[in-house]
């Protein structure tokens, strides 16, 4: 499984990527293995305000559903409607496929966020390999 | 810990180390170790639907009753009739508890006079051995045995369930009924039990061969090997699942338990008050019939608006009461609804009733549709043609 270097991660992984006071979310490709097939998700609206480590939606495959929590705190300026139609696409590519955008309220909360490298460590010690 | 470590608590079937240098994803069920899915649930479903498809069904608990009482026995604990039975036919059962609910649903096989076998599911093994010594009591000429860890059992299910099969035994499989069995070579063993039955909607065959492991992997392999020219894919208990709720058939622990009595599952049709000798569960039965049924019902939602109903989910009336529970809901894969089975008050329970199901806090609406949700399609039978007059 990959973790580009170039984006963020949450315990609850989520991947962000920043670019001055603009993020963009999705989930790793370890969220998206472990769910398993995806049918289902939802997003919250444009203009809609999320805190860090709040719900602000759900991802829902076959078997499960998965909350997804804000890696920041931001509003809202873009939901990927394709997926309404199209969630799959996440099982496919879930480190290109982006879920929300958003403007970051303060740019020092990332410095809270993993590396890819510790994302990785946090995941092998969670799976036990 | 590696890919291949087992956690010591969980049980295993003798094919553990198969499905886990297969890379399938491994899930506690019931205790088990068991594989939810290989390749994926979506196309492991389809699969069955479409071609067919193999699981590790050996989890399943066996019980033995023999000897001059064991139909007396059998006719005691289950709420069919098996004085109907004819040796090598199998039907669907259930062992019940005196207010008429559930100890467990099974499959009864009648392998030959005073010789029967009750498949049961995995999560209850123990539970419903205890049962039917208990049930029994001191009753002479019937003698029990668990013979669980006796068997691999093999589902081999999907349209092309008999031509994957046909290729590894010289039983002619064509001549075994739905619901029937018989005993013959498959894959080099001897003497294995081959039924026509299984838990997905679809045609297929439950094979019981013996348990160790290297005859287990072996025989699993052959059938893949077999399956190959048809497509067949391995299967885990997640496309099991999402078959099964398909075809609207009860799991224990969610359609059926110890709190959900016969009526209430729809499930009358398999329970004979009148089979002419008393069991476990019929008087309060006979009681509830009487009074005019349940007051609650199984029944199938289709959901309308967008989401999915969980196994959980509260069931709403339009006006926001809540009036029942769902006990399984996922998407079908193959019939592409979201779809649930669901207790509701019998006033809601007719086709076509709207109600919603509570997605985190929301009213999602649904209605009530019939069951099963897929039929499989008949068998294309050549039309009769009469020369015009």
């Amino acid at each position: 499984m990959a973790y580009p270097e170039k984006y963020r991660y949450t315990k609850e992984h989520e991947w962000l990527q920043v670019d001055g006071e603009n993020g963009v979310v999705g989930i790793t490709d370890y969220a998206q293995h472990s769910l398993g097939d995806i049918v289902f998700v939802e997003l919250p609206k444009v203009g809609q305000q999320i805190e860090a480590g709040s719900t602000f939606g759900s991802v829902e495959s076959v078997k499960a559903v998965s909350d997804l929590y804000a890696p920041v705190t931001g509003t809202i300026t873009e939901v990927n409607e394709a997926l309404n139609g199209t969630p799959e696409i996440i099982n496919t590519d879930a480190n290109e496929t982006w879920l929300i955008k958003l403007t970051l309220t303060n740019t020092d909360e990332v410095n809270g966020l993993l590396s890819a490298a510790d994302y990785d460590a946090f995941v092998s010690e969670e799976t036990g390999h | 810990m590696s890919d291949l470590a087992v956690p010591v608590s969980l049980r295993k079937t003798p094919l553990n180390l198969t499905h886990r240098s297969h890379k399938a994803k491994m899930v506690d069920f019931g205790g088990w170790d068991m594989p939810v899915q290989y390749a994926g649930l979506i196309e492991e479903h389809m699969a069955v639907r479409e071609r067919v498809g193999l699981f590790d069904v050996s989890h399943m608990g066996d019980i033995q009753l023999r000897g001059p009482n064991s139909l007396a026995a059998v006719q005691k604990l289950l709420m069919n009739d098996a004085s109907k039975l004819e040796i090598g036919q199998a039907h669907y059962s259930a062992m019940l508890y005196e207010d008429g609910t559930f100890v467990d649903d099974v499959v009864l096989h009648k392998l030959g006079e005073n010789d029967y076998l009750i498949v049961i599911n995995a999560g209850t093994r123990e539970k419903d051995v205890q049962w039917v010594r208990k049930a029994l009591g001191g009753m002479s000429g019937v003698h029990v045995t668990d013979v669980s860890d006796y068997y691999t059992q093999l589902a081999i299910q999907g349209p092309r369930a008999k031509e994957t099969l046909q290729k590894l035994t010289g039983v002619d499989l064509s001549a075994i009924k739905n619901y029937w069995f018989t005993w013959g070579q498959v894959s080099g063993c001897h003497n294995v039990l081959i039924a026509r039955t299984g838990y997905t909607g679809e045609d297929g065959f439950e094979i019981y061969i013996p348990a160790d492991e290297p005859t287990s992997a072996r025989v699993w392999g052959e059938v893949l090997t077999a399956g190959a020219e048809f497509g067949i894919v391995p299967c885990g208990l997640g496309a099991r699942n999402t078959l099964r709720l398909e075809s609207a058939m009860a799991l224990y622990g969610h359609e059926i338990s110890d709190k959900l009595n016969v009526f209430e599952a729809n499930l009358g049709r398999y329970c004979k008050l009148d089979k002419g000798t008393d069991f476990v569960g019929r008087e309060a039965l006979q009681r509830i019939q009487d009074a005019g049924g349940p007051a609650r019902r199984l029944v199938g939602l289709e959901m309308v608006e967008r989401g999915i109903g969980r196994d959980g989910y509260s069931v709403l009336s339009l006006e926001g009461q809540r009036i029942g529970e769902v006990t399984s809901g996922s998407p079908g894969p193959f019939i592409k609804k979201n779809i649930a089975l669901a207790y509701v008050p019998v006033a809601y329970s007719s086709v076509d009733t709207e109600v919603a199901v509570e997605v985190r806090g929301l009213p999602v609406k649904a209605r009530v549709v019939a069951t099963p949700f897929y039929r499989r399609p008949k068998l294309a039978v050549p039309p009769i043609t009469a020369p015009l007059s």
